[in-house]
């Protein structure tokens, strides 16, 4: 006797059972509070903010709770979320000159108006296991004011040096036009650097980490230099329409990125620095850093260079970086695919079916031949 | 089945999830709605077109039928009832999971029944009992554009429907027959609706195909990773790709199935030992037990309730 | 066949950016005629090619065409469609690299179908013997139908290539250095064939070469560029018998006499 196979509901109830246990782990050990995720696991928040598109440093804290520290499916969750949030309107553009500056260097000049800030970064620590952290550690008292006194006027770099030309300027779109927005439009190729940027920004980190890198190692080469990274806080700022002034929605941390190219002329463009950008939610500099190398990387066509390398396939670029679309196509083969493996199996008996007879026909003519 | 094991299953379902009354009307806001709306109009107005729409993200993963989701939440009234399939079946895990979804954040009535449903979602089949006039069937689409493992670019394959330049597709088909004596596709299989635009039918087996012509109902079809909609209005032309020396076949079966008795049906091979036994039984489950229900019976059937179709 | 030209060069001329591709061409090609466009590398020919097919849109000046209805048109008007659809009957083109005018991974018969399934053919059969027939006007083993040209020697691919474009008894055919990258022997084959073809068809051809020999063999009239202009201009016995201008005098000095 056979009943074919049911039970699909039970089985996804007991399923969210065993998985609510594996997130919470050895109930022997204190649970996580979002709190801790938020202050101790921060930039983990940012990169989920970034990619999951909010900024929402509490949601993304609960989120990577969630998903048990699978960053993407922290992301997933925040942008499922974010779809159900109502949208009143857009911010004015932030102003990244005016920004509470807590980190500020530039790679180009040694020194420059509002000075480099070091700010708290990796980069100049070893990279040794801190075995001390694993019992808890007594912070020493941070100091006040070794920031640069005039740290609150820093230019941006591209600004300073705009004037003689040697690096292009700022781009020349018409300030009153309103950019495209890739979360209430579909991408349409070819795109404007709006749309470009938008797609970057919420684009996985380490895909765009892969592709800068190939960047650098010759697959569209760029001669890249970072001109400058800054990390801080701007306000956010909104004219309601009913007020018809901009009132503060108060401030987000940033990390902004400008890469400065050497670029040897084209037909199109004198020779002279081009420029890539980058820019997002919180501290992330990686990210930031890769996204001007891949916004620059696509400008080859803009600036007349001759398109040779994945980096520099806008669409290829752009079609293939948000990871909740790729980790959801990638892991949708799990599901069933019973009745189109069905028709598969069909065929492919036919075809043995076929190929047994043939095979048959061949020996019998071999086996006449040679009596 | 009732609502009450429905709304259970919905609560298991979404366990943890916020109470009710903190989602809009069927999850997404009534903007996003409207919006989904003007493409399934514009998708009905140009058949076989595919239109671009602002896909949003859901709470579900893409590839897990994000697209056939938002076409649903964007159609579905309160007084609708709701029909979700996957692979013909109403007990696969995500077609359970999507009809809790709706069950909760629309709390609509659902339903398994075919000929009871206003609205099916589907993935991969299509049902039996042929549409009615007052049905929707919505098909969740993986990769909408039927040309794109001959041209992997989207700005050329527009231009290709554009232009009606077909020719490609047709090569393809060609060294099918060239190669293997036959079309070799089984499921996925092109079709030219209306006499204009070439369109993917999601993967149904080819064995679906004909259902797609001159059908009663409503076929709207959303691709939500890819951000595309397009629809069949009803008593469209679908014409399967084809020579007029080698015509469109649909799959066959060469045994009925098993529990019902069905020659007509798409059977699912079920393999029942590991010695090779195996058996073919209806892909559409409610079909299936809807003729055990009025008397039919196949060489495998038990009679009584403990067959096919009760919850074990 | 009509007395109108079917492809009128007007003061045609291409710039990219200040540098010259070329500038102040202008021809008229008559049905069943073979216009031989000849010079260096650099000298602007390939450009030309690109302008009179409408691949790449003139800086100055224009190119007519007399469509199959007797209305002439400029290229430049022709809605992509329409471009389209002339290149997938009334017009070929073949390319030096093979590789770049057919699919190289689908097989012989299916290269030579397409175009026929592109204007609406819909019988297998038919398209097949179709395909055999042309295969074997091009000296290709109808046999080898189902195989692809990537398994096909460089000679094979051209003249597949070549019955590809013919299959839909285009007027017009562009040919960029058809017997280039050939070995000396399988060059002569193709060029005689090319020939053949061209004189029973009634084919208009503007074929673009820096070999004089191809010249010689298959046109009536022959074009010689330099640095992006026409030095000189006639019928190809005459200029290449009696060259008047210094350059054309030195690359009809530098080859073998035919």
């Amino acid at each position: 006797m056979y009943v074919a196979v049911k039970g699909g509901e039970k089985a996804i109830a007991a399923a969210h059972r065993l998985l609510a246990h594996e997130r919470r782990g050895d109930l022997g050990v204190a649970e996580l509070a979002p709190e801790q995720v938020r202050e101790q696991l921060s930039l983990g928040c940012d990169r989920v903010m970034n990619e999951g598109s909010l900024y929402d440093r509490d949601l993304a804290a609960l989120a990577i709770k969630q998903s048990r520290g699978d960053l993407i499916e922290a992301a997933f969750l925040v942008r499922a979320f974010r779809t159900t949030l109502p949208r009143f309107g857009y911010s004015l553009p932030i102003d990244t000159a005016a920004m509470e500056i807590r980190r500020r260097i530039s790679a180009t000049f040694k020194d420059l108006p509002g000075g480099q800030v070091l700010g708290p970064t990796f980069d100049y620590t070893h990279r040794l296991i801190d075995f001390a952290l694993a019992a808890g550690v007594e912070l020493a008292v941070p100091t006040e004011a070794e920031v640069a006194a005039d740290a609150g006027v820093a230019p941006r770099v591209t600004d300073l040096l705009a004037h003689d030309d040697l690096v292009e300027p700022d781009g020349e779109g018409d300030l009153d036009a309103a950019p495209g927005d890739i979360t209430r439009d579909p991408i349409r190729f070819p795109v404007g650097r709006d749309i470009r940027l938008q797609s970057l920004a919420r684009g996985d980190e380490g895909y765009l980490l892969a592709l800068g890198y190939s960047t650098q190692r010759g697959y569209g080469s760029s001669h890249p230099f970072a001109g400058e990274i800054r990390l801080g806080e701007v306000e956010v700022e909104f004219v309601p329409e009913e007020l018809g002034f901009a009132v503060s929605l108060g401030d987000i941390t940033v990390t902004e990125c400008q890469m400065i190219n050497k670029f040897a002329g084209s037909a199109k463009v004198p020779p002279r620095f081009t420029r890539g950008y980058g820019l997002g939610f919180g501290h992330v500099e990686r990210k930031a850093m890769a996204m001007a190398l891949v916004d620059r990387a696509l400008r080859a066509s803009d600036l007349g260079e001759e398109i040779v390398a994945p980096a520099q396939d806008e669409e290829f670029v752009l079609m293939h970086a948000d990871n909740i679309q790729a980790t959801g196509f990638v892991e949708h083969l799990k599901l069933p695919h019973y009745v189109d493996f069905q028709a598969e199996l069909g065929l492919v008996r036919q075809m043995r079916a076929e190929f047994e007879q043939t095979r048959a026909a061949i020996a019998a003519d071999l086996k006449e031949a040679a009596e | 089945m009732t609502l009450e094991p429905m709304r259970a299953a919905a609560s298991a379902v979404l366990e943890g999830g916020p109470g009710e009354g903190e989602y809009n009307f069927a999850y997404l806001d009534e903007q996003t709605k409207r919006m989904i709306r003007r493409a399934i109009l514009k998708a009905i107005a140009i058949p076989g077109y595919q239109v671009p729409f602002a896909s949003r993200d859901m709470p579900m993963p893409y590839g897990w039928g994000t697209g056939g989701i938002q076409v649903t939440a964007a159609i579905l009234g309160p007084d609708d009832r709701l029909k979700v399939i996957d692979q013909g079946a109403d007990d696969t895990t995500n077609a359970v999971s999507i009809r809790a979804f709706f069950a909760r954040t629309a709390g609509v009535e659902t339903t398994t029944r075919t000929h009871e449903a206003s609205v099916i979602q589907t993935r991969h089949r299509i049902p039996e009992l042929a549409l009615g006039a007052d049905q929707v069937l919505v098909y969740q689409v993986p990769i909408p554009e039927p040309l794109r493992f001959l041209e992997p670019r989207e700005t050329e394959t527009r231009v290709m429907h554009a232009l009606a330049d077909y020719g490609l597709m047709h090569v393809k088909l060609y060294e099918d027959i060239a190669t293997h004596g036959h079309i070799a596709k089984t499921y996925d299989y092109p079709v030219k609706v209306e006499g204009r635009y070439v369109m993917d039918p999601s993967p149904t087996p080819k064995f679906d195909n004909p259902k797609m012509d001159n059908c009663a109902g409503l076929q709207l079809f959303g691709a939500g990773r890819e951000k595309r909609i397009y629809a069949i209005p009803p008593f469209t032309s679908v014409k399967s790709l084809d020579f007029e020396d080698y015509p469109f076949e649909p799959n066959k079966f060469d045994a009925p199935c098993a529990l019902c008795g069905a020659t007509d049906t798409y059977l699912d091979e079920v393999i029942t030992d590991d010695r090779g036994g195996r058996m073919f039984v209806c892909s559409d489950t409610d079909h299936c037990e809807d003729r055990q229900a009025s008397g039919h019976r196949g060489h495998l059937h038990v009679d009584g309730p403990a067959a096919r179709g009760t919850v074990a | 066949m009509s007395d109108q030209p079917l492809l009128v060069a007007e003061d045609l001329a291409k710039y990219f950016g200040a540098r010259v591709g070329c500038r102040e061409v202008g021809f008229e090609l008559y049905e069943g005629e073979v216009l031989a466009v000849v010079g260096e590398s650099g000298s602007g020919k390939s450009t030309l090619l690109r302008l009179l097919s409408g691949q790449s849109e003139p800086t100055r000046g224009r190119v007519m065409y007399r469509m199959r209805d007797g209305v002439t048109r400029d290229i430049v008007s022709l809605s992509e469609a329409e471009r389209r659809f002339l290149f997938r009957t009334d017009w070929g083109f073949v390319h030096q690299d093979a590789a770049a005018g057919l699919r190289m991974g689908v097989s012989a018969g299916g290269n030579v179908g397409e175009r026929l399934m592109a204007v609406g053919w819909r019988h297998y059969g038919k398209i097949r013997s179709e395909a055999e027939t042309w295969l074997e006007r091009v000296e290709i083993d109808p046999a080898r139908i189902d195989e692809a040209p990537k398994v096909f020697s460089g000679g094979m691919r051209q003249r597949l290539q070549i019955a590809r474009n013919l299959v839909t008894s285009p007027r017009l055919m562009f040919m960029d250095e058809p017997t280039g990258g050939l070995d000396v022997s399988v060059q002569a084959r193709l060029l005689d064939l090319l020939r053949r073809l061209v004189a029973d068809m009634g084919l208009a051809v503007v074929v673009v070469t820096h070999d004089l020999a191809v010249a010689r063999l298959l046109s009536h009239r022959i074009m010689v560029m330099k640095e992006g202009r026409v030095i000189e201009t006639g019928l190809t016995d005459q200029v290449l018998d009696d060259p008047r201008e210094p350059y054309t005098q030195l690359l009809v000095s530098s080859i073998l006499q035919v």
